[in-house]
């Protein structure tokens, strides 16, 4: 018979081999669900993790791996503080449109005056919307208790409408129509987050990811805050006695996490969407849940699982117009990947033992 | 520098790409918003891709990817399709448009055709059907066969397209009945079986005994065959597997005609940029079959009508006609001209609620 014990202390050999143990679990299954879709395994499995990396087209892919990679990893950062503390902030998509439009609209509201200083302020703007809007999850419940993961979660569903008014109202391109959807702001150089260096894929959203990696590795390491919300998380009561107000704690977790979340999406809309349009997000804020977990919470975890969430992007993409695979089956793939982590991370904790079986 | 001479070749190699990739099979590429088992929109474009496949054989090879969202993975999924050889990619939803003008940009050998949209590029054509036709049929036979006199209609976005297929439907069910009143959902997306389903059943609660609906599942006609005595329309699609009841006619997206001709085009090496916008005249429209749960006059009435149109002796659109706020805008027997009804954001007298902004 085997048994589940709980380890005294979490192994750290599998807090580092989970992530690898669920790829190559991903690996596995997904093989057999596109074997089972009637192609072949081993050719899909090379199109997702290797022709978006080392293919004929590589030089296209891998700035793409970049673009898509950024605003995962600069959401995941923000929202890895407050899961280490133990605070819920599931409404990062929200955040991200809120800071959006805000940044955007602080951008059209100058148009067709060019300026340096422009850019900066849309950048600015966008952090303070994502940031506002993850404080109101975070007042209420300070001030009322109330439970920050269904508020900020229904917050997302209010900033979804509050976009498609955007869109069709406030926002909408003057010249465009009468079709719903802001200017594009590419075509303002003032509001136009461009690529640093043509074809690289790096935007200023990239760079501010990077700086998020290490800026967080930086807090939770070396300064007293993230001292707080590490023990904050693993020790409540401890914590109170170390002296943590939970209501700092709460207001600076989401706020943080709220304030990259908005960055991500001004980055976004002013670089390679372009432009405010009903159905501009498109689930990061969520998958940056998956991306931070992958990532162990962990700064350079989550950069690596920004990574390889991306790869999975770029390259089930690739698998789709090349070998005809179902969009659905792409998305099942991703996410055996959380459960496969999931499932294994009982590892960490938890060990098995063979009992012997006892006589009655 | 290194990295610099590298993106260099890069940017080279991008142009080569296309000219590289040209052998002797076409290779047509086609970006879906939706599932292609979406049994509308999408559903109707992949009939269509696999209609091409058909006609020419081994001379063309399709490749397509489904559910493309609108927006920054869209130019990708574009330029992906460009970098494997497509010489000819059509993008078959409106949000595609700023994607495939910048995908256009970037490779000049390459011919786009843009569903739906209104700009255009030397190696960028729009297309478009002119499903207010087909809307004018349906709204005659909800007017007819109403009994409640509240026909409801599933809208998806606020765009010209949805406001011109509500006022068609409109003019026409007035028409035929003056005491008629429309309530329109706005579902804010193409397709979401469960927000459809949601929207139809919210109109039939409200007392609507017919359901228009501009979005693409089949969700309102399951709602629609519950609830018992609600008629539908297939919408895209024929829809058939509601046939006799409740879906009593459809609109039929039919591209495969204009997918064969352009891919012809492309392979004679005539291809040239255009704006296309066909009707049921030219069998970009279809009505599909008006089933026996239509009295036999009111059929007769509504086949009349999509003669009518397809011949060209009567449009839609045709005065005289106000706007809702009661201002004039067509006088008797005057033709709305394409440009007014391409951009229209207004709806036509009678018609209650506003537009969402």
């Amino acid at each position: 018979m085997l048994k589940l014990e709980k380890r005294p202390e979490p192994s750290t050999l599998w807090t580092y081999l989970t992530p690898l143990v669920a790829v190559l679990a991903t690996m596995l299954a997904g093989g057999a669900l596109f074997a089972f879709l009637g192609k072949d395994p081993v050719l899909a499995i090379r199109t997702i993790f290797w022709d978006p990396l080392f293919s004929e087209f590589a030089y296209y892919y891998r700035p793409q791996l970049l673009v898509k990679g950024a605003p995962l990893v600069l959401i995941a950062i923000g929202l890895s503080l407050g899961f280490r503390a133990g605070i819920w902030n599931i409404g990062a998509e929200g955040q991200y449109i809120i800071g959006a439009l805000a940044g955007a609209g602080v951008g059209l509201a100058f148009y067709p005056h060019e300026a340096w200083y422009i850019f900066p302020l849309m950048v600015l703007a966008g952090a303070l919307g994502g940031c506002a809007w993850a404080m109101i999850p975070a007042i209420l419940k300070v001030r009322f208790g109330t439970n920050e993961i269904l508020v900020s979660l229904m917050l997302v569903y209010v900033a979804e409408r509050l976009l498609a008014s955007m869109s069709l109202g406030l926002l909408k391109n003057p010249e465009g129509m009468g079709f719903p959807g802001s200017r594009n702001l590419q075509n303002y150089p003032s509001a136009h987050n461009a690529e640093l260096i043509a074809g690289s894929g790096m935007h200023w959203g990239v760079v501010a990811a990077f700086i998020a990696v290490i800026a967080a590795h930086v807090l939770l390491n070396r300064h007293i805050l993230g001292y707080h919300i590490r023990l904050a998380g693993q020790a409540p009561r401890a914590a109170r006695f170390a002296g943590v107000t939970p209501a700092r704690l709460i207001l600076v977790c989401l706020g943080t996490a709220g304030a990259l979340a908005g960055m991500a999406g001004l980055f976004e809309v002013s670089g390679p969407a372009g432009q405010v349009s009903i159905d501009f997000n498109v689930g990061y804020g969520f998958t940056a849940i998956i991306v931070a977990f992958l990532g162990r919470l962990h700064p350079v975890g989550i950069l690596l699982a920004g990574a390889l969430m991306a790869l999975t992007y770029i390259g089930g993409e690739i698998a789709q117009s090349q070998l005809g695979l179902p969009s659905a089956a792409i998305q099942l793939f991703q996410g055996m990947l959380l459960f496969f982590l999931l499932a294994i991370d009982v590892l960490t904790n938890y060990r098995l033992v063979r009992t012997a079986r006892e006589v009655a | 520098m290194k990295l610099h001479n590298i993106l260099t070749t890069a940017v080279a190699a991008l142009g080569l790409a296309t000219a590289a990739m040209a052998q002797d099979k076409t290779k047509v590429g086609f970006i879906y918003v939706g599932p292609i088992g979406d049994g509308g929109w999408t559903y109707e474009h992949d009939k269509a891709r696999l209609a091409v496949e058909e006609h020419f054989g081994d001379k063309v090879e399709t490749i397509y990817q489904e559910s493309v969202p609108e927006g920054t993975d869209a130019e990708r999924a574009i330029t992906q399709m460009a970098l494997q050889g497509a010489d000819l990619i059509f993008t078959t939803s409106f949000g595609f448009m700023d994607p495939t003008v910048a995908a256009a940009k970037k490779f000049p050998n390459v011919k786009f055709e843009h569903a739906t949209g209104y700009k255009t590029a030397p190696n960028l054509s729009t297309y478009s059907a002119r499903f207010y036709e087909g809307r004018a049929i349906q709204g005659h036979i909800a007017g007819r066969m109403t009994e409640s006199n509240t026909i409801g209609y599933i809208a998806s976005y606020p765009i010209p397209e949805v406001i011109r297929g509500i006022n068609s439907a409109f003019i026409h069910a007035r028409k035929a009945n003056p005491d008629v009143q429309f309530k329109i959902i706005w579902a804010y997306t193409w397709f979401d079986p469960a927000k459809e389903a949601d929207a139809a059943q919210a109109l039939i609660e409200q007392g609507a005994d017919v359901i228009l609906q501009h979005t693409d599942s089949t969700a309102p006609q399951a709602a629609a065959e519950k609830a018992g005595d609600v008629i539908t329309f297939g919408q895209a699609s024929d829809m058939a597997e509601y046939k006799p009841m409740p879906r009593v006619s459809s609109i039929i997206d039919n591209w495969a005609p204009y997918y064969i001709a352009r891919t012809q085009a492309v392979i004679d090496g005539t291809w040239e940029s255009q704006q296309v916008w066909h009707g049921i005249g030219e069998g970009m429209v279809g009505i599909g079959e008006i089933t026996d749960a239509v009295p036999d006059d009111v059929k007769a009435e509504a086949l009349a009508l999509k003669d009518a149109i397809a011949s060209g002796d009567y449009h839609p659109f045709t005065g005289p006609l106000k706007k809702q706020d009661g201002s004039d805008w067509l006088s008797e027997s005057e033709v709305a001209d394409d440009g007014t009804l391409l951009g229209m954001d207004f709806y036509v007298e009678g018609l209650t609620g506003e537009i969402p902004q």
